[in-house]
């Protein structure tokens, strides 16, 4: 009964992981469950300075409806935030504030890089222009476009939650993860 | 009315400095006048509590440079809200010593404007209380607006100079 109604209405329900079932048990992989559960409780942190943060405003309006895929709460403080969504131009003066931001954060963190201004300093080629946000901050998915439509921010977040899905639980204590960070200066 | 600005303006720092080498025009229909950047500050406080031409609010404050002399200028906008009277005072000074005495004791207002022209020009406002950078970061060791600088990021080795029409 329940099958068909979800078909009818078109709805995608989280996939269960992999695993062994049987009668009144379940096993799989702890990596898998804790993926699962931290892809679906993004907590977004907008950091948005310009037009690309009113494109932003746009997909979070009811029309596009970020919301629709009951996962995300947005946050306006690092606090437990574990996604800063970057949107707009970041002036250099502003490096050290974003930079701040992110050291914030809790782990593990994604960030994801929206618009052409935050992923390469866009068409601000001047000398008060930080281009791309990558030259202080490691950036997971970049959101190409000047602004990028809703669509592309949406389907930046789900490429950010396919990433927290599949990552590996020990991936964030791996000396690789560490030399990133220490390649960025951020303990 | 913009001639008779002009002119009432003229003759008034005419019989308060004699001898004061000034420049007066109409520019678009707005009256001008360049003086000599020593006399600026006593001018801007003649102008200011004149009880005739009482400019009590500076619109504007901003610099400026001619690529032709590698001049550097400061401009001031005045205004006379009761009388409606609006004027420009332009002072140029040597590239090599942007000196020029402050106009915050005469408008509050000058205040973070002499330090974004200070930021982008580089010109040394002398008794400014706080003349640091405002909108620029602190590090920056040019000034951008002056035409010897570049106005591209130096740190891109990405963009090809030829696809960007330089
Ligand atoms: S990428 Fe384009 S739309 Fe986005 S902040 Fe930059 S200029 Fe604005």
């Amino acid at each position: 009964m329940s099958q068909e109604i979800i078909k009818k209405t078109k709805l995608e329900i989280a996939k269960t992981p992999e695993g062994i079932e049987g009668p009144g048990f379940f096993a799989t992989k702890v990596d898998e469950v804790i993926g699962m559960a931290r892809a679906n409780s993004l907590w977004p942190l907008p950091f948005a300075t310009s037009c690309c943060g009113i494109e932003f405003m746009a997909t979070m309006g009811s029309h596009y409806d970020l919301a629709r895929f009951g996962m995300e709460r947005l946050s306006f403080s690092p606090r437990q935030a574990d996604l800063l969504m970057v949107m707009g131009t970041i002036a250099k003066k502003m490096g050290p504030t974003l930079r701040q931001v992110y050291e914030q954060m809790a782990e593990p963190r994604w960030v994801l890089s929206v618009g052409a201004c935050a992923s390469s300093g866009g068409i601000f080629d001047t000398y008060s222009v930080l281009q791309g946000i990558d030259r202080i901050i490691p950036v997971d998915v970049y959101v190409p476009g000047c602004p990028p439509r809703p669509e592309q921010i949406i389907d930046g977040i789900l490429k950010i939650q396919e990433l927290a899905k599949n990552e590996s639980g020990r991936r964030r204590h791996s000396p690789q993860y560490k030399d990133l960070m220490n390649s960025f200066g951020i303990e | 009315m913009s001639k008779e600005t002009l002119d009432k303006v003229n003759e008034k720092l005419m019989t308060q400095f004699p001898g004061l080498h000034l420049e007066a025009e109409l520019l678009y229909n707005f009256p001008v006048f360049t003086v000599d950047h020593t006399k600026a500050h006593e001018i801007l406080k003649f102008l200011k509590e004149d009880p005739e031409l009482n400019f009590h609010f500076l619109t504007d404050l901003t610099g400026m440079q001619t690529a032709d002399e590698k001049q550097l200028g400061v401009i001031y906008h005045l205004h006379n809200m009761p009388k409606n009277m609006r004027i420009r005072i332009k002072t140029f000074f040597d590239i090599s010593k942007p000196e020029i005495l402050t106009a915050t004791d005469l408008w509050a207002g000058a205040n973070w404007m002499e330090r974004e022209t200070y930021d982008f020009f580089g010109v040394r406002f002398t008794g400014h209380p706080n003349l640091v950078r405002i909108l620029n970061v602190d590090e920056m060791d040019i000034f951008p607006m002056r035409k010897e600088y570049p106005l591209e990021d130096q740190t891109r080795e990405d963009k090809e100079d030829k696809m960007f029409g330089r």
